[in-house]
């Protein structure tokens, strides 16, 4: 029955750490960079919902909608204005820019909130679901019926649509995209858009389960998230998710059966292993490259 | 009036001159040939035309509308196709997919579908392998992808990069045969390329690069006879 618990565990804590993997891995895709700020996105999404709900008593649902807007406003925003003007920098500028980019978040947070921890009441209102002597917490049933859908949804989106044939086209080749009549520049920032309103629910999510919000909150989830995008191969969609969710269970595991002080090590571990024995990341591929 | 007009065109890639003052015009029904050694400016012209990098002074007007000043991403629907070198298809894709992005700005679905007839009859080759990933596709045929991917906008004007490299003989003689059907359908073609004696026996006219300059002009079939010519471009 622990077993059981834990993998629920693991398939709850996975499952965040996938929806922000996505936002990893499609900025990765499209812009090809790391945006190592967008960990903080979750503590903005966090912050946001804190304060629609207990400041300005916004019922739950309308505040995650909110939480969501001012996060792909916010994506789309540090896009424009710390990362448009470097697309033809060197790969290390735009990283040290996107770290310049999570230290501004978390120190605006600082000053905003101050250090202290704030409180999120859980927007959650599901009630737990008994199976027997097994308890299916209500956030865990909408942390992974969130997640199915946004998955879902996400695919059908990237394969059906057009908006999503372009992003296929641009993570590909910006310049035959453009020629193809692809608008560039908006095609970048409707992934930032998604990527950050995911990191949105993610933060939501994350808040309900562990109810409080710091400015520092979005940091060790979206290093876990980026791990996990490594991990399922950078640029992959589904490997993203895969990744996510593999994290997910391993540290819950190891917590529960080797050591809560290990755990991180040991997630940090299994990612060193797959990237000497697959480079690429579980799912990622090999470009293939034609003369 | 010209179709396409170039206009004393200057390009800079960082310090480097490498389109010094060009002016050429393209007429409606023409293929015109730009040939040139290795690094002359060839390719550079191109990209210049269709945005993919920016000129520094000058000015390239299509059917009376300056380019420089149009983004990027709105030529394609003024009925301008690019063909570029490498052919650059979306190796990740189906083959239709990449037909499908052809046609990105067309609005009509019924219209869309009848272009995709007409691409898979001059292509059927393309037709029996819709559904394969592009990037599994031998170089010829990556190549007739990348010009029926060009033919899914239904353009007025193709500019086509080097249509023939890395291709064998058999191939190559296909594309330009392909090259000249299209132009006798109505399209007007813009066609850069390496091997000028192919070239020149498709244009009409041509235009001869050097370092960024033109240095010839003229009938293609008399720039054919051009002892210059014929000692520098045809090997002869």
């Amino acid at each position: 029955m622990e077993f059981l618990e834990q993998l629920i565990n693991g398939l709850n804590l996975g499952s965040i750490y996938a929806l922000i993997a996505l936002g990893y891995t499609m900025v990765y895709g499209i812009a090809k960079m790391l945006n190592f700020a967008h960990g903080d996105i979750i503590m903005v999404g966090a912050y946001t919902l804190s304060v629609a709900v207990s400041t300005f008593n916004v019922n739950p649902g309308l505040s995650i909608i909110i939480s969501m807007i001012v996060c792909a406003a916010l994506g789309i925003l540090t896009e424009k204005i710390a990362y448009k003007p470097l697309r033809k920098a060197s790969p290390l500028t735009v990283l040290i820019t996107a770290i310049g980019v999570s230290y501004f978040l978390e120190s605006l947070a600082l000053l905003i909130f101050g250090s202290k921890q704030r409180k999120v009441a859980s927007v959650i209102t599901m009630k737990p679901l008994s199976i027997g002597s097994f308890e299916l917490t209500g956030e865990s049933i909408v942390t992974l019926g969130v997640t199915i859908i946004i998955m879902v949804a996400l695919t059908l989106f990237i394969n059906k649509t057009k908006t999503g044939k372009a992003m296929l086209a641009v993570s590909e080749d910006k310049g035959a995209a453009q020629l193809m009549g692809v608008n560039v520049d908006f095609t970048i920032s409707v992934t930032f858009a998604i990527g950050s309103a995911l990191a949105a629910v993610a933060g939501t999510l994350f808040t309900s389960s562990y109810g409080f919000v710091g400015p520092y909150t979005g940091a060790m989830p979206g290093i876990k998230a980026f791990v996990a995008a490594v991990l399922g191969g950078i640029g992959s969609i589904p490997g993203a998710m895969l990744g996510g969710i593999i994290l997910g269970i391993i540290e819950s595991f190891s917590k529960a059966y080797i050591s809560t002080q290990l755990a991180d090590a040991i997630v940090f571990g299994v990612l060193i292993v797959v990237l000497l024995v697959r480079p690429t990341g579980l799912l990622g591929k090999k470009r293939m490259e034609k003369v | 009036m010209a179709m396409l007009e170039i206009k004393d065109l200057n390009v800079y890639y960082g310090m480097i001159h490498a389109i010094k003052g060009i002016s050429f015009e393209v007429n409606e029904g023409e293929i015109i040939a730009l040939i040139g050694a290795n690094g002359a400016g060839k390719t550079t012209t191109l990209h210049t035309i269709t945005g993919l990098i920016g000129a520094k002074s000058g000015s390239i007007t299509f059917e009376g509308e300056d380019l420089l000043k149009t983004p990027p991403h709105r030529i394609v629907s003024m009925g301008m196709a690019h063909v570029p070198e490498g052919r650059r298809i979306f190796q990740e894709l189906t083959v239709l997919e990449n037909l499908k992005l052809g046609a990105y700005t067309r609005k009509d679905p019924k219209e869309v579908a009848e272009t995709l007839e007409t691409v898979y009859d001059r292509f059927p080759r393309l037709k029996e392998r819709r559904s394969q990933i592009a990037g599994t596709l031998s170089g010829g045929e990556q190549q007739m992808l990348a010009m029926g991917r060009a033919l899914m906008s239904h353009p007025k004007i193709i500019l086509m990069d080097e249509p023939s490299m890395g291709l064998s003989p058999l191939y190559v003689n296909e594309i330009f045969d392909i090259i000249r059907s299209v132009n006798s359908s109505g399209t007007t073609i813009l066609l850069v390329e390496q091997n000028a004696k192919k070239a020149l026996a498709a244009a009409n006219r041509a235009y001869v690069l050097e370092t960024g300059k033109i240095v010839l002009s003229g009938d293609a079939k008399e720039l054919m006879n051009d002892d210059s010519v014929k000692k520098a471009y045809l090997g002869e």
